[in-house]
Formats: C-alpha cells, structure tokens, sequence
C-alpha cells in the first residue's frame, strides 16, 4: 500500500449541510439497521464532495459519531483506500493510470505532460490552485488506453498532443469535454465492419 | 475463416457498444423482460439445474461453475436472510468488459439479479461497483429506477410474487476487493482484508448471512440462457467451456476492443479480425497475457496456435481468467512490462499476510533491478524463489496473482533475463542504489 499523508493544516469542525444530511438518511436505508457502519464508506464520499475532494479528520470524527462507531474504525477505512483524499487536491484532480496496458500504449508521455504542466511532483497543486494530478493503478478502461480520469470523467484514447491541450484546458479553468479523443465509439473495433454479426467487408 | 466468427444471433451482448441506446425501451426491443415471470415460475429448482446444464463458468476470473455455486446456499431460507452480491469491482489490468455491461447493457444485468436472487432465495441484492466507475454506477442507477417503475424490480417484481430490491455500493480504489470475501468486508464497512475460508461466503458471508457473490458477466449471461435454453448455451464452445464471452483486447495492436466471440476461439484469429493485428505484424509479437494480468504470459510460438477458454489455457500453464488479453510486441522491454506489472501488486497487497505483503515488494525491487540490468545471476534464483514462497501460503488468491506472471517470465524468457544479468553480486560493490532495502548490510559493521 501506498502510505498516506494527512494533511497538516487540519480544519476545527465539520458536519454535514442540510442537503447531505438528508442524503445520508437515504444511504443509512439501503442498509439493514443494525448494519449502519456498511454506510461509512458512502458517507466518506459524501464528505469528501462536501470538504472540496479532499477528507479532514474533523469529518472522520463527525462520521463516527454519526453511525456510533468508533472514531478509528472510519480513520482505518479512510486511510485504506485509495480514493479517499487525505490532504488537498486541486479543483481539477488528474489520475494518470499507468498500469501495463496503458503503459505499452505511452501512458509515461502523459506522466510526462503532468510533471511539466501541472507540478514536478504527485500531489502538489499547481501554482494557480486550479490542478494537481497523481499516477494511479489500473482504471479499467484498457481498450481505450492511454487515459486519464478528471474528477469523476474518463478521458480516452489519448496522445501527446491532446493531452497537451486538455491539461492546459484545465489549467485555464476551461475542461475539455470528457470521452474518447479519436472519435470511437465507445470500446468497438476501429477501422472495421466488424461491429455487429460478422460481416467482413 | 468468416464462417468462423459468431453469427449475430447467438451473440448475448447485442448492444455492447451502444449501438441502439441503453434505456429500458430499447432493451425490452432486444428481448430483455420478456416472460422472465415465466421463467421463474418454473422454480428455483429448474433454474439451478438448467444453469448447471448450460455448463456456465464464473466470468469474473476463477471459472467456477455457476451452477453448482448456487446450489451450494442453503435450500430453506432460515433465521438469516439471503443475499446476492454482483462483483463489479472490475480491477485487473487489462479488462474493461462490466465497464460496457453496466454502461450499455444494464437491463440484462438486473433481470440477471432478479432471477438469480429468486434462484438463490434472495431479497436484497447489492452491486459492489468499484468507485473509479462513478458515471457507469450513475447509469445504472438509473436503469434500475427504470426498472422499478415498470415494476420490473421491487414488491412482487414482475409479477413474480417475489420480492427484489438491488442498491449500489461503491468501492474506493482497492484492488483486493474484487476477491470475494474482501469483497464481504468492504461492504460491512471495513478494510478490504479478505477472509479465512472456510466458512464460505454461500453459508456465512454479508453479516454473517448466506451469500452468493457473481459477476457481472456471468449473472447478465443468465436471462438470455435460460430464454434460449442450456442446450444453445452449450453448443457454442467445448465441453465444460461453453457459450460466450467478451474478451477485451488491449496493448500493442492496431485496435485494441472489446469483442464478444465463443469460448475457444484462436487467440491469432481474435487478435487479426478484431484488434487489426498487432503493431508490425504478426512476426513482431512477443508475448500475450490472455487473461489479465494475473496469468502468466505466452510467449510467441505458443500464441500461434492457442485456443482462447479455460481448459486449453490451463494445459499450457496459464489462465483465461477475466480474459483480458494484454499484447506486447517487440518493441517493448519484457522485464520492464512484468516490473511494471509487479509494482501494481506491491501497490495492491492488503497487506494481511506477510508471504504477499513482503514478497510483492521484493519481487518488484529484483525485476527493477533485472530491467536496468543491475541484477546478478544468483538474483534469478531469488526471483523464482520468492514466487514459490508466496504461492499457496497467502489467505486469498492475490497471493498466486502476484507470482503467476513472474514465474510465466522465468519460464518462458530465461534466455533474454539471463543475457541482462552481470556476473558480479552487487552486494560486493558496495554501490548506493536506492531501491535495496538492506541497504544497512552494505556496511560492514551491520553485516
């Protein structure tokens, strides 16, 4: 596991606006009773959206209290995985997935457009506080690889020149539209009459 | 060859690339609910047993019969409720084929739930989605709010007299809780950290209760069986590796897709119609991993003429597992593409049992070395012994994941590892080289 950095500069207090609240009622729910700590993952979401991406202790403590568990049950969940933001990200968060597929298709190019662009280094916001980006395993998108994720969107088969653009899209607080950037449609064959039925032109 | 490829009509995933549009009216168009009250009027009983006849196998990477999984839950609901639980925490390196099902195909994957959870005696169904897949979980929320209000799910889902509700339930980037059990954990709330079995999760698994986890593909595939009948399933295939299966073809060639094709068809012939070859040809293949990047590679010349299902896979030495096929050409350094492979289970270990958590590191700090051609020759022999250190003495299978691909390399690239490796031990040099963690034993005084 990758070790990870809780954020120095802690906020006093968190808890959750009215409008979440009322969404936590609704993810407790799904839920039986008694099983209320199933909703800490979720609620960890929750807060995160709320808290600019990124997880204060504060709202750790807000989260335990609020299903009745104890405060290091949500603390050892939250540092488990990966997802969940520990220190600051910027308003635009790049994950650069590096994995094997992405990387025999020249997904360090892409690395490489970051560290120039955004920081030289994973997890620092660039100057303008617009951007930071960091290097993530496997996102599950190999046929479309090399690709990133913004915030919550896929950004598809990319190359050097296009990420250029949309990592200085974000920059000037301008996103890019997210998808396939070759026209494809969606995971199908390129090139090909193959789509449906076996036809070979 | 064309004869070859699978007709249209025998294809399940009609609608893989969204061709026709995901919303409930055009799936109902292709087929989707249709007398799915009939068929479960038929009884849990036919339903196992037509499913065991279909000779289904786990999509998900094990290729464990469907059938015979199910029929383990016990037969009488007792004090505890039963649950279903869809695996889509679809991890592994090189598939990305629940990604098209969840985004395209909701429909059939929730009419799958119905009729498993019935099938199993389940009331309540949740979706492990792992949370990258943020806008996919979006879609299908959404078509399973369409689902319920045409009554497809809820009270009495589709006039069924069974009543079925499915939530979704996020993951967050753990690539461990795509086993079963860690799987169980994350969603009680706590750290993906996989179970001790037995117990199995079909007798004591969510909250203690009984609980059959699938896959995605393999409960979609469900609906579309038991309409067409498990003598249609079957006929596609070979024995005990039947009907479809979507292979996602990624890596060095002209253009990677997702394909579904029948089970057993050759990896050359999957790999030219549909992927356009590989970068520079055929000649200029190195090695595949056919299953993700769990399964051990295969080099070129058995490539040529390997059938792509479990059973032939197995016999040489590898996996089909969620079939995701990784092509790596020549252009490409092979140890550097297996180092990187190890990085990602160190980066990956749970971090449970010390086998895994040390060995995972260890192995990815001598293919480093291996890559920059710093290792020695006694480093080959660590290599391949650290693998079989870690094989087998790990609580979940990620243990044999993390030293199957290494050991595919030590087998079938000995040559080209031998050839980087220099003859002097390094430890002799009394080099800096950051990435040795005993880097303490180089002085003298602490060796």
């Amino acid at each position: 596991m990758k070790p990870k950095i809780v954020y120095k500069n802690q906020p006093e207090s968190f808890k959750f606006s009215e409008k979440n609240l009322e969404i936590a009622e609704n993810i407790l729910k799904k839920y039986p009773k008694e099983r209320k700590k199933s909703a800490v993952m979720p609620l960890l979401y929750l807060a995160q959206r709320q808290n600019e991406n990124w997880i204060p202790l504060a709202a750790m403590k807000y989260i335990a209290k609020y299903l009745s568990i104890p405060y290091i049950s949500v603390y050892e969940v939250a540092t488990f995985y990966s997802m969940y933001n520990l220190s600051p990200v910027g308003k635009y968060f790049v994950q650069v997935c590096t994995t094997s597929p992405c990387l025999l298709r020249g997904a360090n190019q892409i690395v490489e457009i970051c560290k120039s662009n955004i920081s030289p280094n994973q997890n620092e916001v660039s100057k303008n506080k617009l951007c930071s980006w960091t290097e993530v395993e496997c996102l599950g998108a190999c046929v479309n690889a090399p690709m990133m994720q913004i915030n919550d969107s896929y950004y598809e088969d990319l190359d050097k020149e296009n990420t250029n653009k949309i990592i200085k899209s974000l920059l000037e607080d301008k996103p890019l539209k997210s998808g396939s950037y070759r026209n494809r449609k969606n995971t199908a064959p390129e090139n090909s009459n193959n789509l449906n039925g076996g036809k070979i032109a | 060859m064309e004869e070859k490829l699978l007709k249209k009509e025998d294809k399940i995933f009609s609608n893989l690339y969204n061709e026709f549009g995901w919303e409930i009216d055009s799936s109902i168009k292709r087929e989707d609910w249709k007398d799915t009250s009939q068929i479960i009027s038929k009884g849990r009983e036919w339903i196992i047993d037509e499913i065991k006849k279909s000779e289904l196998r786990g999509r998900g990477g094990a290729g464990f019969p469907t059938g015979l999984k199910w029929s383990f839950a016990p037969k009488k609901v007792g004090s505890r409720p039963h649950y279903l639980i869809i695996n889509a925490d679809e991890s592994e390196p090189g598939t990305c084929k629940d990604r098209d099902i969840l985004r395209f195909e909701p429909q059939k994957l929730i009419e799958g739930c119905l009729i498993s959870g019935f099938a199993v005696n389940a009331h309540t169904c949740y979706v492990y989605i792992r949370g990258e897949y943020l806008n996919e979980g979006k879609r299908l929320q959404e078509a399973i709010n369409q689902a319920y209000e045409k009554n497809f799910l809820g009270k009495n889902a589709c006039g069924s007299n069974w009543d079925f509700d499915i939530y979704i339930h996020y993951g967050a980037g753990a690539y461990i809780c795509g086993e079963e059990t860690a799987l169980l954990e994350s969603l009680e709330g706590n750290k993906g950290q996989p179970r001790l079995k037995p117990p199995f999760p079909a007798l004591v698994g969510l909250y203690g209760c009984p609980t059959i986890v699938n896959n995605v593909e393999t409960v979609a595939v469900i609906p579309t069986i038991l309409r067409r009948g498990s003598k249609w399933f079957s006929s596609l295939g070979k024995p005990k590796n039947t009907g479809t299966k979507i292979f996602c073809i990624s890596g060095n060639v002209n253009s990677p897709c997702n394909v579904e094709e029948e089970m057993g068809i050759s990896l050359k012939e999957l790999i030219e119609k549909y992927a356009g070859g590989v970068i520079g040809g055929w000649e200029n293949l190195q090695a595949v991993i056919p299953g993700g990047s769990s399964m051990p590679l295969l080099p070129k010349k058995i490539c040529d003429s390997i059938n792509m299902d479990f059973d032939s896979l197995i016999e040489a030495k590898s996996g089909l597992g969620t079939a995701g096929i990784i092509v790596i050409n020549k252009d490409q350094n092979i140890i550097e593409c297996m180092a990187r492979i190890a990085k990602f289970y160190k980066h990956e270990s749970c971090g449970q049992c010390t086998p895994c958590r040390e060995g995972s590191g260890w192995m990815w700090r001598i293919l480093e070395r291996l890559a920059k051609g710093e290792a020695t020759h006694s480093d080959i022999d660590l290599l391949s012994d650290v693998t079989k250190q870690i094989e087998g003495h790990t609580i979940c299978a990620f243990g044999e994941g993390s030293a199957w691909p290494v050991q595919g390399l030590l087998r079938h690239f000995r040559k080209e590892i031998d050839k980087k490796c220099i003859g002097e031990p390094i430890i002799k040099k009394k080099r800096n080289i950051p990435y040795l963690v005993d880097q303490h034993l180089l002085e003298k005084e602490n060796a």
